[in-house]
């Protein structure tokens, strides 16, 4: 008994504190992370801790622990978690040229409380055998009589897709998205379930003949180890949509300072060296992600799909029309 | 003695209330109602919500029953071949967490799986050519939740069935009644208050599960929950939900006992002589291999071979030094965990065995409902009083003695391990109860005409015969410890990582093959338990040695 309870304080005092230290929440995956966070460590010799969690549970976390919060850092995979830790009051404001100079401004709070690290675009997959490009164009098009029983999404559950409604709220109204919506359940192919992924396998195995999906499982699935996976994403194509409109729809990866920050110096140098061109080259070699940064080439299976019109609307609009789209999406009766 | 027992009585209001705070916690919200959202939610997904959880809540227990204690009768009172190794085996499926299970089977069954992609292969089919159970529905939820959880029916049900005695069902036959009569009339009733503990293990746990129905797009409760919260960004809204699960779980609860309200069930003779297994032969020796091997082979062997068919691929590059760290992360959790659980559980059922007044009652019954909360709702409930005693210390001390002591409690172990108290206390009350009922009474009040004090009465005659159960009640707790992942994702300390965590990183980014290896570890940490508990039961039966 005496040992356990030896073990767990050892335990407890491993947590103890570096000279120079950042603490890191963070909502992306420790394998898409961990790797960028060591060279930062070998770089600056800035030891960082890091916690991984789902974003909204990290931010009631911080919410609960208050100004003693230990955490200097939260990242996020969407852009409508920053802007929820921004309306919780949760960061400060950075002032940083290099952040400023390299992030465009669409991609980053207007009150520079919030920034965005990487990029990725919500697009159409189609199967080739059965649908011809000039029959796709623009997301308001998916309604179309056309596509009944075609078209697979996953959950509305789903932050993308929440997203991607949020957006299409702050371009065009409540009224006309939920029409939106409505045609597009319509059309459903089955009830939405599971993973970008699985969209995908289910255009290639013919459950559905288009699909929406985010960019970089794409690109996964093709440079998967699994043969499976990757003559799934072999058989089907990739469609970027309303390019005679406003664009495609994109979405941040992000981070922000908290407001209870103690390490509020070595956090700012965590955020530039995550947009120095080094970190972006990583982004996008290992998790197929665009990079922030419209200068630096991105991976050679995000090359091969070309040039494409991203839409400018400022991301800091979506977190604003999130709990209404949720909710438009519920009445809508997508799943 | 009277101070004694008075001293009892505070620690035990004490240690309940403590354990408690979270799930009042959960309730307080309702102070603080968020009509626009209720509305909304009554208009569009309330009454799909409500629905599929008691549509799975009841395809569950059912299921649970049929493959829990059908095949325990058959161990303990047959023989037929592989029977002694069924006994223990058919628990194994309890050490694979729910949402690996799910995640094996989609891998396989799946529209793109490889056993509907082979078909399509061979027989030149078309997608819509043929048809196919689909995995990811309700009735796959309610098929993968009642194979890994009818273990704990099992558990209890086997264990009841070997404690009762030969007598009664001896007596049963001379009355006339058949096996199946002997079964349905005298063995089941008598063994109804173990199973019905297991059943609502089962049903709680069913309640509280977010990754499977998650995983595949099914509309209950807790993806209710989560959807409110991280959708509409409403964690008010969503504790209210939960606080409307809890008055579930209350009413079924309530239910149960009222059912069995005049019926008591303690032994009624002390006379154990062996149990005459009957052997079995020819057709309905086969038919009790099937019944037991089928729930066993469905809820471990194959998941397994999935998992080891990618751990394969995989486990070079995932067994690295920081892997064993995980290791040692979940298993230094568990076994402290399961410890104080089981101490708490003994106390508290001990307090209210003896003179239990209606509030103490209440309080441990209470305080068992975290078991049907959600992982993540528990975990708020925990961060909140616990945050909240750390700010307030900091203030005091920096106001008056200009230092900081920060978050002295929050973020460290002690948070996870008492979030896990809070959840898990109801498996071990619940086992602990169960073996306290069935020591008569009568067999204290000996015990005190003969002299001996209180301790002594626990230590000479309970602990003899209770010594399985209290195993049984640490290792369950182990299990669930070593399988829990949403409070530990949560609540964890920097830099600290478990084998669930790491298995869910990966399979939450459809990357099945890596998870196996860590999704293996568990299941294989949880087998030794696993064994020692059946192990335990066989020897459990009075006069065995």
């Amino acid at each position: 008994m005496k040992k356990i309870i030896l073990i767990l304080v050892l335990v407890l005092i491993q947590q103890t504190s570096f000279a120079t230290e950042v603490n890191v929440y963070s909502a992306r995956k420790e394998a898409l992370i961990k790797p960028l966070l060591d060279q930062f460590t070998d770089k600056t010799g800035i030891e960082v801790n890091l916690v991984t969690g789902k974003a909204d549970t990290l931010l009631k976390r911080l919410e609960i622990e208050g100004k003693n919060s230990p955490a200097d850092l939260l990242l996020t995979v969407d852009v409508a978690r920053l802007i929820r830790g921004k309306q919780s009051g949760l960061f400060q404001k950075i002032n940083s040229e290099l952040l400023e100079k390299t992030i465009p401004e669409y991609y980053r709070d207007n009150a520079n409380e919030w920034f965005g690290l990487s990029l990725r675009s919500r697009v159409i997959v189609y199967a080739p055998d059965r649908v011809s490009v000039e029959e796709l164009g623009s997301y308001k098009s998916l309604t179309d009589k056309k596509w009944k029983n075609r078209l697979c999404v996953r959950s509305s559950s789903n932050v993308y897709n929440q997203s991607l409604v949020a957006a299409m709220i702050a371009n065009e109204g409540v009224e006309k998205t939920e029409q939106w919506a409505v045609g597009l359940v319509e059309n459903f192919a089955r009830k939405p379930k599971g993973g970008d992924r699985d969209q995908i396998k289910a255009v290639a195995v013919g459950v559905c003949d288009i699909a929406l999906v985010n960019t970089y499982y794409l690109a996964g699935m093709l440079e998967s180890s699994q043969k499976a996976q990757v003559a799934a994403a072999k058989k089907i194509k990739l469609f970027w949509p309303d390019q005679q409109g406003r664009g495609a729809h994109m979405n941040i990866s992000g981070a922000g300072i908290l407001k209870a920050a103690k390490h509020r110096q070595a956090a700012i140098q965590l955020l530039e060296f995550l947009v120095s061109d080094h970190a972006q080259q990583w982004y996008a070699k290992t998790n197929h992600e665009y990079s922030i940064n419209p200068n630096i080439e991105s991976s050679e299976i995000l090359e091969s799909w070309g040039e494409f019109k991203a839409d400018k609307l400022s991301l800091g609009l979506l977190g604003e029309y999130n709990a209404e789209a949720v909710m438009l999406m519920d009445r809508a009766g997508w799943k | 003695m009277r101070s004694a027992f008075k001293t009892r009585n505070i620690m035990l209001v004490f240690l309940a209330s403590l354990f408690s705070i979270p799930l009042f916690v959960v309730l307080g919200s309702v102070l603080f109602p968020e009509k626009q959202i209720w509305a909304h939610l009554y208009d569009t997904v309330l009454f799909d919500y409500v629905g599929n959880s008691l549509s799975l809540v009841i395809g569950v227990g059912v299921i649970s029953l049929l493959l829990g204690v059908i095949p325990a009768w058959l161990v303990t009172m047959y023989r037929f071949p592989l029977s002694k190794q069924l006994e223990w085996a058919l628990l194994l499926p309890m050490a694979m967490p729910a949402y690996i299970i799910a995640y094996s089977y989609t891998g396989v069954l799946d529209v793109a799986g490889p056993i509907q992609t082979s078909l399509r292969e061979i027989m030149d089919w078309q997608y819509r050519d043929y048809w196919f159970p689909e995995v990811r529905s309700l009735g796959g939820a309610i098929t993968m939740l009642s194979l890994v959880l009818y273990p704990y029916i099992y558990l209890l049900a086997r264990a009841a069935f070997i404690e009762q005695s030969v007598c009664v069902l001896e007596v049963s036959r001379t009355l006339g009644c058949n096996a199946v009569d002997a079964f349905r009339r005298v063995a089941l009733p008598l063994a109804r208050p173990a199973i019905m503990v297991g059943l609502s293990l089962v049903v709680m746990e069913t309640l509280a599960d977010y990754g499977t129905v998650q995983y595949f797009g099914v509309s209950v409760f807790t993806t209710g929950i989560f959807r409110t919260w991280f959708g509409l960004g409403n964690s008010l809204a969503a504790a209210q939900l939960s606080a409307l699960l809890l008055v579930f779980v209350v009413m079924f609860l309530y239910l149960e006992k009222r059912s069995r309200r005049q019926a008591r069930f303690h032994h009624t003779s002390s006379r154990y002589s062996a149990l005459m297994q009957k052997q079995l032969h020819g057709g309905k020796a086969l038919i009790a291999l099937v019944l037991c091997a089928a729930p066993l082979t469905l809820g471990f062997i194959i998941p397994v071979m999935f998992l080891c068919d990618w751990a394969l691929e995989t486990y070079l590059v995932v067994l690295d030094k920081d892997f064993y760290l995980l290791l040692f992360h979940s298993l230094l959790l568990a076994f402290v965990t399961a410890l104080l659980a089981m101490l708490l559980a003994l106390f508290m059922a001990y307090s209210n065995r003896n003179d239990g007044s209606l509030i103490n009652r209440f309080l441990v019954r209470f305080v068992s409902m975290g078991y049907a909360i959600p992982g993540t709702v528990i975990a708020v409930g925990v961060l909140i009083p616990f945050a909240w005693f750390d700010n307030t210390l900091d203030a005091f001390l920096r106001q008056h003695f200009n230092i900081s002591s920060g978050l002295l409690i929050s973020g460290t172990v002690i948070t996870l391990i008492f979030a896990y108290l809070t959840r898990f206390l109801a498996v071990s009350i619940n086992t602990v109860e169960a073996a306290l009922v069935k020591i008569k009474p009568e067999m204290d009040e000996v015990a005190k005409i003969a002299g001996l004090r209180p301790v002594s009465i626990l230590k000479r005659i309970h602990m003899p015969m209770m010594r399985g159960s209290l195993l049984t009640a640490l290792l369950l707790v182990f299990i669930d410890v070593l399988k829990e992942l949403p409070a530990t994702l949560i609540l964890r300390p920097f830099n600290f990582n478990t084998l669930a965590v790491r298995t869910y990183e990966l399979a939450n980014e459809e990357r099945l093959a890596d998870a196996a290896v860590p999704a293996l570890a568990i299941v294989l940490a949880g087998i030794i338990p696993v064994i020692m508990i059946s192990n335990s039961i066989s020897r459990s039966r009075a006069g065995h040695e």
